[in-house]
């Protein structure tokens, strides 16, 4: 007999293959054809659309849907795609309720918008299990860029730039290219290694080397890229995470929330991911109810997501908030960690209570642990990086960096919001900036 | 990728998609925005001609009839051709048209039945760099009262007399503008032809009236208390528009006539569809009236890739394709048998093919206690009402049945070979060799 969600301690398998396969499964599963026609007639073809202001990468959302509804999905595709390459990543994970599908104005007047987000899902599809990439390259200019990072910036940024001729060479320090789509993202938000297959769609624009293994700041440096490349994109994400600060920190069992999520990505049988029995996972973002959301589908009796401060002040949307306790997820609100505590291993971690400008209120409550996820923020990582602002790289609204030639975005540079979709934005903002400076 | 580049009747333009000639089409300021979205070309917004211009009503102009969530599916307008000037609209048109060279600009004219007036404002239009003339024999109200459009567009020996006029006055291509309010469209395409017309577009709007007022008893629109009829336009119509063309051309008089389809043209596909009845491009009003001129681009991206998916690298590739398959009634094969057949996967049981076959066809659809719906095929007469009442697309279809399969209604096995009206035993005036 295996392990159930009782079982004590750090341990796999909590729940059955059958289970697991079930949790793990689409998270909004994929419109069929009727679906899509439906959802699609409810749009209103609105002039200087409200949706298309909020989407980051401005995509017709209109003209889209449209195409939908008029039986030419793939058409539909070709819009989406023109202004973001990774528009079926965005379909997936883009927070809808607080873009594109809060301004909707069926969401004025009826409280229930047209489902974009799903309807990009089904396009975007349709082009990418097809594997008909709809962009030709145009004539090779002879320009060499790097592009450091293959995550949604970069690869946005590559595939643009290659898309005008040049010649791309992405360098990525992991074994696999996708960045956070590939190591970050929920599990249940790209199924069926949609991360991969996407990527590997990406590059049959044809252009683009990819170079995995190879790390800025270790074999890599930047004055090596700038003296051997026409132009430099830095899209090196966020690598580092904040440290809690607390006694017992590094205790067994208290880990970094990014690294559980992209073991949990990368695990060929999630029967062999252990999970604890009593998971806090501290934090308000989108990481932390990843993690917690993923811990309870993994088998754990109780998870905890713990913030220092209000329910409002939480970067994770509403609809992630309820997305957690739909699944089981206890939401504690306004305590702030103060110590782990257990002999060599984590048994209990105590918090105290503070307001919204994180003053105590003197209180302080334990709660048991046999697993602590950290899930407070994440940091750029580097050396001899272009000027910084705030902890990140500082550019302007082309993605220039302070150094010329070196141009950056996405997580790591300032002004993005830190979501999958800035960084595409940001990404092919900075190749169009890259190419007008090269062909001037 | 497909060429959508047009030539009709020698006029060229980067697609098959014209703005008709209304409000779109009525100054300078709309026509450049239309082509910066994409039209391919315009037929101006009706001339008239020099003096005082035309007026309009104060009060509302148009009608409409609203499908489920208020989609826009039938406008009604009591507009008048353009209320500017001459001079102002010559003027933009010439601008417009020096800026545009590889678009089409059409003129829509309406002037009085005399043939000096046609005679002298021809050549004043053409003046403008115009590509080719529109006649508008088809506004049904207000300007009809006054002897012209409609008025002129239901009487076939006028329609050729102007048209003549026209041809003597110009070299320009001329079109003739069809009105649909007429029992038989090939009498005023046949005159047009005669006239010396290189081409007829149509239909123009159908008289109408969309609503009445029931507080103040009054048709709509209302203007002071009393309503008159109007044209109606928009998805409504389009039927009525294909018909029409079709019968112009698969009649062996007018088949070569070039035709320019207009009503209700709202996606590509209906595009697409008047297209293959042998229209060589296509006019649209109510569409860019109802989403703006940015609808165009659902337009010519679902046509090209629809062209692509078919091979055809030009529009000239498929125009008429579907014509040789309008027929008569009496001319359709008898002997071919389909029968409904419901996709249980699909099926949400709604009933509502139930009540329409039960209550009004055939009582062909059978339902059970836990609401399975499946068709009787020995009652079926495939009269399709189940599959226009479905909501589910695709969800109920026709299955051909195969020669030799026996047909349970009848009791007989289908035969392979046609066989139509004119050949059958129950026909009086049959022509069968017994
Ligand atoms: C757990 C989690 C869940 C998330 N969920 C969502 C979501 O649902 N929706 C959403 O919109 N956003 C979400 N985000 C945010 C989103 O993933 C990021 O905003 C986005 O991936 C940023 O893209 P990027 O290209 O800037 O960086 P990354 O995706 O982080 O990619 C950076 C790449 O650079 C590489 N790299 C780093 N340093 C070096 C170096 N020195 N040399 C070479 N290569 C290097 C990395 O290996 C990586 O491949 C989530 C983030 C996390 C952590
Ligand atoms: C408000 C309005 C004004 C119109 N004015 C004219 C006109 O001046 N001249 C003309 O030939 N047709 C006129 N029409 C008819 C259109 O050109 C077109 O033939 C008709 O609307 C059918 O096409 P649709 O269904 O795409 O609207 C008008 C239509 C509308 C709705
Ligand atoms: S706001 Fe809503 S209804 Fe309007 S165009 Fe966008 S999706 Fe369609
Ligand atoms: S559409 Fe414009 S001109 Fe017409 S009634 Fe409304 S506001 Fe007035
Ligand atoms: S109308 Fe269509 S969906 Fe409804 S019961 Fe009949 S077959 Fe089923």
């Amino acid at each position: 007999m295996s392990n159930t969600p009782f079982s004590n301690g750090i341990q796999a398998a909590r729940l059955d293959s059958v289970e697991l396969t079930e949790n793990f499964g689409d998270l909004h599963p994929r419109f069929d054809d009727h679906e899509a026609l439906v959802a699609s007639d409810r749009c209103y073809f609105c002039h200087d659309a409200p949706c298309m202001t909020a989407c980051p990468t401005d995509i017709d959302i209109p003209l889209f849907i449209r195409q939908i509804a008029t039986g030419t999905p793939e058409a539909a595709a070709k819009t989406i795609f023109d202004q973001n390459i990774l528009g079926g990543m965005c379909a997936r994970v883009c927070p809808t309720e607080t873009l594109c599908e809060q301004v909707c104005v069926r969401e004025t007047a009826e409280g229930n918008p047209v489902e974009i987000g799903r309807l990009q899902r089904y396009a975007t599809d349709k082009l990418v299990d097809a594997g008909q990439h709809p962009f030709e390259r145009a004539a090779s200019t002879g320009k060499k860029i790097a592009v450091v990072g293959a995550g949604p910036a970069g690869l946005s940024a590559a595939h643009r730039l290659a898309m005008h001729g040049h010649d791309v060479t992405v360098f990525d320090a992991r074994a696999k290219a996708g960045g956070l789509n590939e190591f970050g993202i929920a599990a249940y938000k790209s199924v069926e290694s949609f991360a991969e297959r996407e990527v590997d769609w990406l590059l049959k624009i044809g252009g683009i080397t990819v170079e995995t293994g190879k790390k800025l700041g270790d074999g890599l440096s930047l004055d090596g890229l700038k003296a051997d490349f026409d132009a430099v994109f830095l899209g090196i994400g966020l690598g580092g995470v904040n440290a809690l600060g607390v006694d017992g920190e590094d205790k067994d069992g208290v880990d970094d929330a990014v690294d559980f999520i992209a073991e949990l990505r990368q695990a060929d049988d999630l029967g062999k991911m252990a999970i604890g029995r009593d998971v806090v996972v501290i934090g308000g973002g989108m990481t932390a109810v990843d993690a917690a959301v993923q811990a309870k589908l993994l088998g754990a009796l109780n998870v905890s997501l713990v913030y220092r401060r209000g329910k409002d002040r939480m970067n994770a949307s509403e609809f992630e908030q309820d997305l957690a306790a739909s699944k089981g997820v206890r939401i504690i609100t306004n305590a702030s960690p103060k110590a782990v505590i257990g002999n060599g291993a984590v048994r209990e971690i105590e918090f105290e209570y503070t307001d919204n400008d994180l003053k105590s209120t003197g209180q302080t409550v334990r709660l048991q642990a046999d697993q602590v996820f950290k899930a407070i923020g994440q940091t750029l990582e580097g050396e001899g990086l272009p000027e910084l602002e705030w902890g990140k790289i500082k550019v302007d609204d082309s993605g220039r960096t302070s150094v010329d030639g070196i141009w950056a975005g996405g997580d790591c540079a300032t002004g993005g919001d830190d979501l999958t979709v800035t960084a595409v934005a940001e990404g092919r903002d900075a190749a169009e900036d890259i190419h007008a400076k090269l062909s001037a | 990728m497909a060429n959508l580049e047009s030539e009709f009747v020698g006029i060229k333009s980067p697609n098959p998609f014209w703005l008709a000639s209304a409000p779109p089409t009525d100054k300078e300021y709309n026509v450049r925005r239309a082509f910066e979205a994409g039209w391919g070309g315009v037929v101006w917004k009706t001339l008239g001609s020099e003096g005082p211009p035309v007026v309009n009503v104060n009060g509302p102009r148009y009608g409409a009839i609203h499908g489920a969530d208020r989609r826009l599916l039938g406008l009604n307008n009591i507009e008048l051709i353009t209320d500017r000037p001459l001079e102002v609209n010559l003027e933009e048109m010439a601008r417009v048209k020096r800026d545009y060279p590889d678009h089409a600009v059409i003129a829509s004219v309406m002037v009085p039945c005399e043939e000096d007036e046609w005679k002298r404002i021809l050549p004043m239009i053409a003046e403008t760099g115009c590509d080719g003339f529109e006649l508008n024999f088809g506004c049904p109200h207000g300007m009809a009262e006054r002897g012209m459009g409609s008025a002129v567009g239901q009487v076939p020996e006028y329609i050729e007399m102007v048209a003549r006029w026209c041809k003597e006055a110009t070299d320009l291509p001329v079109i003739v503008k069809l009105t649909p309010n007429i029992t038989n469209i090939l009498h005023p395409a046949e005159a047009a032809l005669r006239g010396g017309a290189d081409a007829v577009s149509l239909i123009n709007t159908i008289n109408s009236i969309t609503n009445v007022n029931l507080d103040a008893m009054s048709p709509e629109p209302m203007i002071d208390g009393k309503g008159t009829h109007g044209g109606y336009c928009g998805p409504a119509v389009k039927p009525i528009a294909l018909n029409m063309v079709a019968e112009i051309a698969r009649n062996p008089e007018t088949a070569k006539l070039p035709i320019s389809g207009i009503g209700g043209i709202t996606t590509w596909r209906d595009a697409a569809e008047f297209m293959a009845l042998g229209a060589g491009n296509v006019q649209v009003c109510t569409a860019a009236m109802t989403y703006g001129f940015k609808i165009v681009q659902e337009m010519i991206s679902g046509l090209s890739q629809w062209m692509d998916e078919k091979g055809y690298e030009s529009t000239a590739d498929f125009v008429g394709m579907a014509t040789p398959n309008v027929t008569d009634w009496q001319y359709l094969n008898l002997n071919h048998v389909t029968k409904a057949v419901i996709n249980q996967d699909d099926c949400i049981s709604c009933g509502r093919c139930y009540a329409a076959c039960e209550d009004t066809s055939h009582q062909a659809i059978e339902m059970s206690e836990d609401r399975v719906f499946t068709v009787k095929d020995d009652e079926c007469v495939a009269c399709n009402l189940c599959v226009n009442v479905c909501p589910v697309e695709n969800c109920i279809t026709m299955r051909t049945l195969e020669p030799g399969e026996m047909d349970e209604r009848t009791n007989t096995p289908v035969q392979a070979d046609y066989g139509n009206w004119t050949a059958h035993p129950n026909n009086p005036m049959s022509t069968a060799a017994e």
